[in-house]
């Protein structure tokens, strides 16, 4: 799961079997979040500044436990606080850990121009790799859950890398590694959904929360991060998670269709009007059938006058 | 058009000098845009924008030679608006397009200064230069579009390439049309002056209003 990368599939002027081969279980990795047992601590916050290293951000307070209003480029990770009034009249406070989804369809990456500015990995982790980042902000308009963030600093682009140097060792995400509750669930993508529909069944079936359900939104064929939510019908309630999140059909338009019909334009343009030459080259200013002395009135049969 | 003249040694002015330095502060700049736009287009392109400097420099610095632009557009516009509105020359000249394409010139009705094609180019780098603002302001910062107004985001995407797109094919016949197609023309925008066969030739109205005021001089 880890190592995917070494893995090694085929071996050449080898008798006989790939050693490992068919030994690991899966490749994709997932975090699981079950909204239902998270209390909001932050300490998935804090490990994830200390971790990778990012600074400590002012806070912005606006009458709820909510650090600040949404992700910025040094803060990944945004426990998203709700004070949500049910029809029975009893106050629910949903939380919601907000980061990178980590989509198995990226909006980011489709709409990236940079060569090798951000990269999918076989384990699912999308990754930015600043080096090649151009500050462009095209990702920023690609991604349906808005996460990407501009640095006004470094010109550059930075996420959640679902701690892709951790993962690569061995190591869970920061964020699981520090949560108190075990509300956060790390492993591989099939263990993950697997918990998580158990734990919704538990929900519906013990806890009276009828809608409970998982979070993982078709539209962009799944994500690497899924949720446990009470009521999986209105994913919004928990700080504007996307009910059916997809990239964008303008986005997609505009990196297939449109693209092919502009290139087409572009190179008809192009032979075009070197096919008008060929066919029928310039028009030549007839200086050299002037009349001398300059007549007013052109003589006939000279080029530019009327028949 | 004051800024026009025949000359005595029989030539005529046709492009001032301020007027071509503002068409070549719009030439160049313009390539720069196309260069490094066509870079952030495709990635088979995305070489143009590591010769220019790399993908963070053409990044940084598009914006800024769009709007220098868009002020050499705005500057155009002061100086030939008034000379770009249609009339019913340009709707002769349309009617007779194509024995102009065909180079029977002798079939095209008489053009004023600006034929009726160079008028649709004129406004079609103005509307489009326009757009290509208004998207590429929001284009500049997408991250101070909040995220509940990111439909501005996706039509800023869209109307910048299709805006684009549509210079780019105005660029393509201007360039050829320019240098390739009508010759003198090139030299035209660089020093100024054209043959007065030339002008007689391609923009008879204006020609003849420009023998009329040099004898009514006289």
């Amino acid at each position: 799961m880890s190592q995917a990368t070494l893995e090694i599939r085929a071996v050449s002027g080898r008798a006989g079997s790939v050693p490992g081969a068919g030994v690991r279980r899966e490749f994709e990795v997932c975090k699981l979040i079950d909204t239902t047992t998270c209390i909001g601590c932050k300490a998935c916050e804090v490990a994830c500044l200390e971790w990778n290293g990012l600074s400590f951000s002012q806070t912005a307070f606006n009458n709820s436990y909510q650090t600040m209003p949404e992700t910025q480029w040094n803060y990944w990770n945004l426990i998203k606080f709700n004070e949500h009034e049910r029809e029975d009249g009893t106050l629910q406070l949903l939380m919601r850990k907000d980061q990178c989804m980590h989509c198995e369809e990226p909006g980011c990456l489709i709409a990236c121009p940079a060569d090798g500015a951000i990269v999918q990995y076989v384990n699912g982790i999308v990754d930015f790799q600043q080096e090649h980042c151009i500050g462009c902000g095209y990702c920023v308009t690609g991604c349906p859950f808005n996460i990407p963030k501009f640095s006004p600093t470094a010109r550059k682009v930075f996420k959640c890398t679902l701690c892709v140097d951790r993962v690569t060792q061995g190591l869970e995400p920061a964020c699981i590694k520090s949560c108190p509750t075990g509300c956060l669930h790390f492993g591989t993508k099939s263990e993950m959904k697997a918990l998580a529909e158990t734990r919704a069944r538990q929900l519906r079936e013990n806890s009276g929360f009828e809608s409970a359900g998982v979070y993982d939104p078709p539209g962009v064929n799944g994500t690497h991060v899924i949720y446990v939510l009470h009521d999986a019908g209105n994913p919004e309630l928990y700080g504007g998670l996307p009910k059916d999140p997809h990239v964008s059909w303008a986005v997609s338009f505009w990196k297939k269709p449109l693209k092919w019909i502009g290139n087409i334009a572009m190179i008809g343009g192009l032979l075009g009007v070197c096919a008008h030459y060929l066919r029928f080259g310039p028009k030549t200013p007839p200086e050299e059938q002037m009349p001398a002395g300059g007549a007013s009135h052109p003589s006939a049969g000279e080029p530019g006058s009327k028949p | 058009m004051s800024s026009t003249a025949i000359l005595a040694n029989g030539r005529v002015l046709r492009y001032s000098f301020h007027e071509r330095l503002v068409h070549w502060l719009a030439g160049l700049s313009y390539l720069y845009l196309l260069l490094t736009g066509l870079a952030f287009w495709s990635p088979w392109l995305f070489w143009l924008a590591v010769i220019l400097g790399g993908g963070t420099a053409s990044r940084e610095l598009h914006p800024w030679t769009g709007l220098l632009f868009f002020i050499a557009v705005l500057l155009m516009y002061r100086i030939w608006a008034a000379q770009m509105r249609e009339t019913a020359a340009d709707r002769a000249f349309w009617r007779a397009l194509p024995h102009y394409v065909r180079n029977e010139d002798e079939l095209v009705p008489p053009a004023e200064r600006f034929n009726a094609g160079q008028k649709w180019l004129f406004w079609g780098f103005f509307w489009c230069a326009i757009f290509l603002l208004l998207s590429g302001l929001l284009l500049w910062y997408p991250q101070w579009i909040p995220g509940n107004l990111r439909v501005l985001r996706y039509t800023a995407v869209l109307l910048h390439s299709v805006a684009a797109l549509f210079t780019i094919g105005l660029f393509i016949l201007h360039v050829y049309m320019g240098t390739a197609m009508e010759r003198g023309s090139f030299h035209a925008m660089v020093r100024g002056d054209v043959s007065a066969a030339w002008a007689r030739s391609y923009h008879r109205l204006w020609y003849e209003e420009l023998a009329r005021d040099a004898a009514a001089r006289k």
